[in-house]
C-alpha cells in the first residue's frame, strides 16, 4: 500500500519522459551536438525547480512521515576519481545507447523492445563494477 | 503536443525530487536500481548502498516509469520528431537514413543486434551505462538533477564526466560504429 505513491509518481515521470521526447536517441544527439536547447531547458529547469523546492523544505524544516529531517545525505568526495572516471564511462554509454537508465527502461515499452538487451547489459555492467570495486580508485 | 515543451516537462521532472523526499525521504536516483537488483541476485557478493529492503520503493518507481512509457506510447506516441536541421544533416552524414521513431531503426532492431553498430550501441553502450553509473554513484537523475539541485560538488564532477564521455562518443565513437 505504501508503495502505491511511488508507482504513481514513476508512471507520471515515465509518461513525461516519452511526451517530452527525453527518451529519444535523436534528442540526445541534438544535445551532445549543441544543436537544440530542448534537453538543456529540461535539465536546467528541473535542477532549478528541484533546488528551489529543497530550499523551501530546508527553510520550513520539514520532516518525513517517519519524523526524520528531510534531505540528502552528503556525498563523499574522496579524491574525486570515481565521479570523473565513472561519469565519463556513463557519458560514453549515454551517447551510444542514446538513453540514461530511466529512458533505457522506458524505451523497452515505447517501441524499442531491443533495449531490454541494453538493460540486461547495464545490469552486467553494474555487476562487473561490484566485482572490481576494491581494485578501482575512488 | 510534441514535444511537450521544456518549460513544462523540466519543472514537472524537477518536482519529482521533493515529492520523493516528502513521501518517505527517498533520494531521486534511477541507476541505484541496477545495484539493488545485483544485490538481490547475489546478496553475499554485492553490498551496494541501497541494498536490502530499502530499494523496493525505487524498483516500484522504475516499474511505474515503464508503465507510464507504455501508456504514452500507446495513446500519444511521438512518431516523427522535429529535429534541428544541423542534427539531421550530421546523422545523414553518419549514414542513417530513417530518422523516425525514438531511436534509429537501422541500429536499434533485433535484426541489427549482431552487427557492429547494433552490438556496440545496445550491448557495449548498455554495459557502460551500468558500469559507469555504479562507479560514479549516480546517473542523470541522481547527479545531474538531484545532486546539482542540492549543490553537491561530487555531482558537478560527475556531470562534467557525463559530458566528456558523451562528447567523445558523439564525435569519435559513433562515426566509427555507424559508418
Amino acid at each position: 500500500m505504501t508503495l502505491v505513491p511511488y508507482f504513481a509518481l514513476g508512471t507520471a515521470f515515465g509518461f513525461i519522459l516519452v511526451e517530452a521526447e527525453v527518451v529519444s536517441w535523436f534528442r540526445i544527439q541534438e544535445m551532445f551536438r549543441f544543436d537544440a536547447f530542448h534537453m538543456y531547458g529540461i535539465i536546467g529547469s528541473a535542477v532549478v525547480t528541484a533546488g528551489l523546492a529543497l530550499l523551501v523544505i530546508k527553510r520550513l524544516a520539514l520532516r518525513a512521515p517517519d519524523g526524520r529531517a528531510i534531505g540528502f545525505p552528503p556525498k563523499t568526495l574522496g579524491n574525486g576519481v570515481r565521479y570523473v572516471a565513472g561519469g565519463s564511462l556513463f557519458g560514453l554509454g549515454w551517447a551510444m545507447t542514446g538513453a540514461c537508465p530511466g529512458p533505457l527502461v522506458a524505451l523497452v515499452g515505447a517501441g524499442v523492445p531491443v533495449m531490454a538487451v541494453a538493460v540486461l547489459s547495464a545490469l552486467a555492467g553494474t555487476w562487473t563494477y561490484g566485482s572490481l570495486r576494491s581494485k578501482l580508485p575512488h | 503536443m510534441h514535444p511537450l515543451p521544456w518549460y513544462i516537462a523540466g519543472p514537472l521532472i524537477g518536482l519529482v525530487v521533493p515529492a520523493l523526499l516528502l513521501l518517505g525521504n527517498k533520494p531521486f536516483g534511477i541507476s541505484s536500481n541496477f545495484g539493488h537488483v545485483c544485490s538481490l541476485l547475489s546478496p553475499r557478493r554485492f553490498s551496494f548502498r541501497d541494498s536490502g529492503q530499502t530499494g523496493t520503493w525505487n524498483l516500484v518507481f522504475l516499474l511505474g516509469i515503464f508503465v507510464g512509457a507504455v501508456a504514452a506510447w500507446r495513446f500519444a506516441p511521438p512518431l516523427t520528431l522535429r529535429l534541428s536541421p544541423a542534427t539531421v544533416d550530421a546523422l545523414h552524414r553518419l549514414g542513417l537514413t530513417d530518422l523516425s521513431g525514438l531511436a534509429p531503426r537501422e541500429v536499434f532492431a533485433w535484426s541489427a543486434l549482431f552487427t557492429l553498430k547494433g552490438f556496440a550501441s545496445v550491448v557495449v553502450g548498455g554495459f557502460l551505462v551500468g558500469f559507469g553509473t555504479a562507479y560514479a554513484g549516480g546517473c542523470t537523475s541522481g547527479h545531474a538533477i538531484a545532486g546539482l539541485a542540492d549543490l553537491q560538488l561530487p555531482s558537478l564532477l560527475a556531470v562534467c564526466g557525463f559530458f566528456a564521455g558523451g562528447l567523445a562518443a558523439t564525435y569519435f565513437v559513433l562515426p566509427l560504429i555507424l559508418r
